[in-house]
């Protein structure tokens, strides 16, 4: 009993550090603006030091709470990134207009940041189900947070509509996998469909309704209609929130279930998200070209990096994992900074427009080239984390001898290049105006944060690599 | 005995329901309820076949009846959160029409 909650410590604290949220809501008026920012910021430093000294699994798997969860390294590596991801978040939403000072907005992260946690080592269809409404419904009511603005709340109700119905889809999937294999467990049903139980046909239609569900979750196409909509229209910091740490959970989830349960359908999987990938990648870049909105253009390069993502699960080798899990990591300070730059300003000028950032860097030359750093890093140029990302997911499709799927991918980064380049052009062009933008201390921290982060994933990647590969290996492993 | 297949079926049908209302509904509200529709073909879709199982196997099995129980609780939350949701959008617009929600394109 002791080490089954010791493997849900990290849950527990972050569970208690949001009703001491609400708690000091109420005890404690005069704080400051950016309290609840640093507070939570903290808070979840140090639940993930917490986590790195005593739940780190090695090598070992290990199914605890009846067979609820898997310990293993996969789900401790994204446990960290969902914490830090939130901790970024939090700081960025200080002093936002309508959200800075309010509790309840950094408990509902903290919440969601417990779901996320439980959806990366869930292991039986009720425990995964239970993690993603976890994550899923406090991310509907922080994306309408703003109750204010329209925008905001218009985003929060389509968020609302497309996750209710995406997660039903996906829950009849469930309930046909449960019918037809007798067990919830996810590594009891691979055994079910291996023994050919169940007939190809219907195992196909229930991958189709499930991957449905998680395609949502990752803003894949042809399930990306919420996506652009929700990242212009939520606060800001939420949208890159759910631009990084919510897409990384949908691609933990993702990736173990299609290897344990659906782990010797490979061949029809891999055709069937290869299809996705490259799709996806397509829509999201074209429709970016056409974007006038800096918040919406990073929707749909959003959307376009899950099509890169996907190219490492598609190719479901073993560099293929390690390189989407290498490629969420970098993603997630990439997208922070980018999406917390657009904040700063946002505040300022009052609007996310791409007009809005001409001749940013005459404003405040930090931003300016805070944002060319993460920019150049989501091109995947080289000696930022998002060249690395590419290099490994493009020679894991190699690898795997999908090479048509190497050239659509090479293919698509020329395409984001463009519009990534033509940003940095309005950003760095010299205007007449100064209108000097203020950063406070707090975002100065966030930004840095972030932006070591990218160079670090760039420079020094020995040790990540070897912990995604730890991670990749285990979760690959299904005994 | 009902068989096992006329309550798969029964399901099925509540499902294609429920999704063709959430596709051609305009209304949030009625979006809301034709989602319960799926949400409860699915619960149909559980206890049939937990029936079976059990039935079959003669185990005592409770899984399933887990996670009708979950699926209840997450619905009944989700119709909270977005009801509340659909309060605030009328606050601000007069209208939950989803069609007429049109701030945010491109």
């Amino acid at each position: 009993m002791a080490t089954n909650l010791l493997v849900i410590l990290p849950e527990i604290l972050l569970l208690i550090l949001a009703g001491l949220i609400l708690l000091l809501d109420v005890l404690y008026k005069d704080r400051s603006d950016s309290f609840f920012s640093w507070f939570t910021a903290i808070g979840l430093v140090l639940i993930g030091l917490i986590s790195v000294f005593f739940n780190y699994p090695g090598d070992q798997r290990q199914l605890v709470w009846g067979g609820m969860l898997r310990v293993d390294t996969a789900g401790f590596v994204f446990r960290l990134l969902f914490v830090t991801g939130a901790a970024v978040t939090s700081l960025f939403a200080a002093k936002v207009k309508a959200i800075g000072n309010r509790a309840v907005f950094f408990a509902l992260l903290v919440i969601s940041t417990i779901g996320m946690s439980f959806m990366s080592s869930a292991a039986d269809l009720i425990m995964l189900y239970l993690a993603i409404e976890t994550t899923s419904i406090p991310m509907y009511i922080l994306a309408g947070f703003s109750v204010k603005e329209n925008n905001s709340v218009e985003s929060g109700l389509k968020y609302l509509l497309f996750g209710a119905m995406a997660s039903a889809v996906m829950l009849y999937g469930f309930s046909l996998l449960y019918g037809f294999s007798g067990t919830t467990q996810l590594y009891g049903i691979v055994e079910i469909l291996q023994s050919g139980a169940v007939s190809l046909s219907l195992q196909l239609l229930i991958l189709f309704l499930v991957i449905a569900g998680f395609g949502f979750k990752v803003s894949a196409v042809p399930f990306h209609f919420w996506a652009p909509d929700v990242y212009h229209g939520s606060p800001t910091p939420i949208s890159g929130y759910l631009s990084t740490a919510s897409k990384a959970a949908g691609f933990i989830v993702l990736m173990r279930f299609l290897f344990s349960a659906f782990s010797y359908q490979q061949t029809y999987w891999g055709l069937l998200i290869a299809i996705i990938a490259t799709v996806t990648m397509f829509t999201g870049n074209l429709l970016a070209l056409a974007q006038k909105n800096l918040k919406r253009l990073f929707a749909y390069s959003s959307i376009a990096h899950a099509g890169y993502i996907l190219i490492g699960v598609a190719a479901g080798n073993h560099l293929g994992i390690k390189a989407s899990m290498y490629y969420l990591i970098a993603y997630l300070f990439t997208n922070l900074a980018a999406f917390g730059v657009i904040s700063i300003v946002e505040r300022k000028k009052g609007s996310s427009e791409i007009e809005a950032f001409r001749g940013l860097v005459k404003s405040s030359p930090g931003l300016a080239i805070i944002l060319l750093v993460s920019l150049l890093s989501l091109g995947g140029i080289p000696p930022f984390g998002g060249f690395i990302s590419k290099v490994l997911v493009f020679a894991s499709a190699a690898e795997a001898n999908l090479i048509w799927l190497l050239l659509v991918g090479v293919l698509n980064s020329i395409i984001a290049l463009y519009y990534y380049l033509q940003i940095i052009r309005i950003t760095f062009e010299d205007t007449e105006e100064i209108d000097l933008i203020p950063v406070s201390k707090t975002w100065k921290f966030a930004l840095g944060v972030c932006v070591t982060g990218i160079i670090v994933l760039g420079v020094i990647f020995t040790p990540w690599l070897n912990l995604v590969t730890t991670a990749s290996t285990n979760l690959m492993l299904l005994h | 005995m009902i068989p096992l297949s006329w309550y798969l079926i029964f399901a099925a049908l509540l499902f294609a329901i429920g999704l063709f209302g959430v596709i051609t509904r305009k209304n949030s509200v009625a979006i809301l309820m034709s989602v319960e529709l799926m949400l409860n073909a699915v619960n149909i879709n559980f206890l049939a076949f937990w029936h079976y199982h059990t039935q079959n196997s003669g185990l005592p099995q409770v899984n399933a009846m887990v996670f009708v129980a979950i699926v209840f609780i997450a619905a009944a939350a989700e119709a909270a959160v977005g009801l509340a949701l659909i309060i605030s959008v009328y606050r601000q617009r007069k209208t939950v029409v989803v069609p007429e929600l049109d701030t945010l394109k491109g």
